[in-house]
């Protein structure tokens, strides 16, 4: 690990300005001190934000909730108003990791994340995600768990977070604070971005902004939730292919349906016309079918991962049928 | 720097680097927390951090100067065990034994967890989790045993647990 220097934000504005001048938030550092001593993460400081009182989940005046960053994974996934109206996010959070590891992770860290493409975590390797410009080893590469959507020339890496699918499907917004001081809402549909031609910068934050909390709309009455993961191993895996959903039936009709995929891109992967499919209709088979080709569309695999397109396409399906029967 | 671990005040002056994993075994002279992957992949290391389980390699020692720590060491003793640890010697919940500090480290973690009604990725209801052996299973994911004792360790913790031992007959059937 390479040497840096260490300091303690005693407040958010101390340390979002200690995050503009150039520091590294760390707060239940899982992912990014496993990364330090690879030497792929190599901060030149650190700025300590676990104590900082943004902790507390606390229900809004719409219903909705806000969820502090610094909520640990475990915390948020046993909340009694998670459970009782964001169960999908709950079980996604509740499929990821293992206890030890959802106990000190973080709801912004789990944001943040890096992918787990072995390339991008091999040093011998290269990747443009580690280092601009020096190449892709994934494209041509052994590549199982890499992207089928969304992908780049320069970069096929995955999102690994479940819980970010699920806030995908549940209109979740990041709330963060800037250097300059504001306040900004970003939808969690435009936080994570798309590869192109910088997979290196992977979110919308600027140098220095630090994510405050993740607001959650009240939840949709009447719906059902799930979150449904398919991985190498019964527990304590990443995801091949995940599928968060939230599915309102009236009186026989699809009212209401969101479908976010995980495991297949470099964000959360959501369509809004493959919902808007099932509006108003009955489901059915085919209606499924029709929603889950229109989510997969322009889908593309590099071999070894061609299968992630048609577990994704089984899993949506398995996912709609047990949420309207 | 000082740190809180087993109820007694220890001071260090290690590298700012230093894992708390690190700083028990190699400054303190508390080897009883093992290291096996460094990466947060086999729970060998876990430890209490005020109570709730994590994993000591993930974490730096400079971060945790004003917790209450709680290693293998803090638990029992050969005169005096925890429950746990008397359970895995009765199971035969080890082979080597090189991951079973972690292993019953993380169970105390976990028993409390459930006694707080934490759910699993096993409960069927969120709301309202019943300890089975299929729950401790899961819950015990984040500990790898490379002897593969695993159904002794689920059967040393539903016994600390108060579960009945489960039929091990129709864990054959089901194997085969």
């Amino acid at each position: 690990m390479r040497p840096f220097d260490y300091a303690r934000a005693g407040s958010v504005d101390a340390a979002v300005a200690a995050g503009a001048a150039g520091g590294r938030f760390i707060a239940g550092g899982t992912n990014l001190l496993d990364l330090m001593k690879i030497e792929v993460e190599t901060p030149a400081r650190l700025v300590d934000i676990s104590r900082l009182p943004l902790d507390r989940i606390e229900v809004r005046e719409d219903g909705g909730l806000s969820i502090g960053a610094l909520v640990p994974n475990s915390d948020l996934a046993a909340d009694r108003c998670v459970v009782e109206g964001h169960p999908a996010l709950s079980r996604a959070l509740l499929a990821g990791a293992s206890g030890q590891l959802r106990n000190k992770a973080t709801v912004g860290g789990n944001l943040l994340q890096r992918t787990r493409c072995y390339y991008f975590y091999d040093t011998a390797t290269a990747c443009n995600k580690r280092e601009p410009s020096a190449g892709c080893s994934a494209l041509g590469g052994y590549n199982r768990i890499m992207a089928v959507l969304g992908w780049s020339e320069q970069c096929i890496a995955t999102h690994p977070s479940d819980m970010a699918v699920a806030l995908r499907a549940l209109d979740a917004v990041v709330v963060t604070l800037t250097p300059a001081g504001e306040t900004r809402r970003v939808p969690i549909a435009e936080f994570h971005r798309l590869p192109g031609d910088t997979p290196h910068i992977e979110t919308v934050l600027e140098p220095g902004e630090l994510i405050t909390a993740v607001e959650l709309p009240p939840p949709v009455a009447g719906a059902r939730q799930t979150y449904r993961k398919v991985r190498d191993r019964a527990s304590y895996a990443f995801a091949l292919i995940s599928v968060a959903a939230v599915v309102r039936v009236e009186a026989g009709r699809i009212a209401h349906a969101a479908l976010a995929l995980g495991g297949v891109a470099h964000k959360p992967w959501r369509v809004a016309e493959a919902e808007a499919l099932l509006i108003g209709e009955a489901p059915s088979p085919a209606l499924f079918a029709a929603s889950a080709d229109r989510l997969l569309k322009g889908a593309e695999g590099h071999g070894d991962n061609d299968f992630k397109i048609i577990l994704a396409r089984r899993t949506i399906l398995a996912t709609l049928r047990e949420l309207t029967t | 720097m000082q740190w809180t671990i087993n109820n007694r005040v220890y001071q260090a002056e290690p590298d700012i680097r230093t894992s708390l994993l690190d700083l028990l075994r190699e400054h303190l002279g508390l080897t009883g927390s093992k290291k096996g992957c460094d990466h947060g992949q086999c729970g060998a290391c876990t430890i209490l951090v005020n109570g709730r389980r994590v994993l000591g390699c993930l974490t730096l020692a400079v971060m945790h100067q004003d917790d209450a720590i709680t290693t293998i060491e803090g638990l029992g003793t050969a005169d005096a065990p925890h429950p746990l640890q008397a359970a895995f010697v009765t199971h035969d919940a080890y082979q080597c034994g090189y991951c079973t500090p972690g292993q019953i480290c993380s169970a105390v973690g976990m028993l409390d967890e459930v006694a707080r009604g934490w759910p699993s990725h096993a409960s069927d209801d969120l709301t309202a989790p019943a300890l089975s052996h299929a729950e401790i299973a899961e819950r015990m994911s984040g500990n790898i045993c490379r002897c593969a004792a695993y159904p002794n360790i689920v059967d040393a913790i539903a016994e600390t647990a108060g579960l009945p031992g489960e039929d091990r007959q129709s864990r054959k059937d089901l194997a085969a």
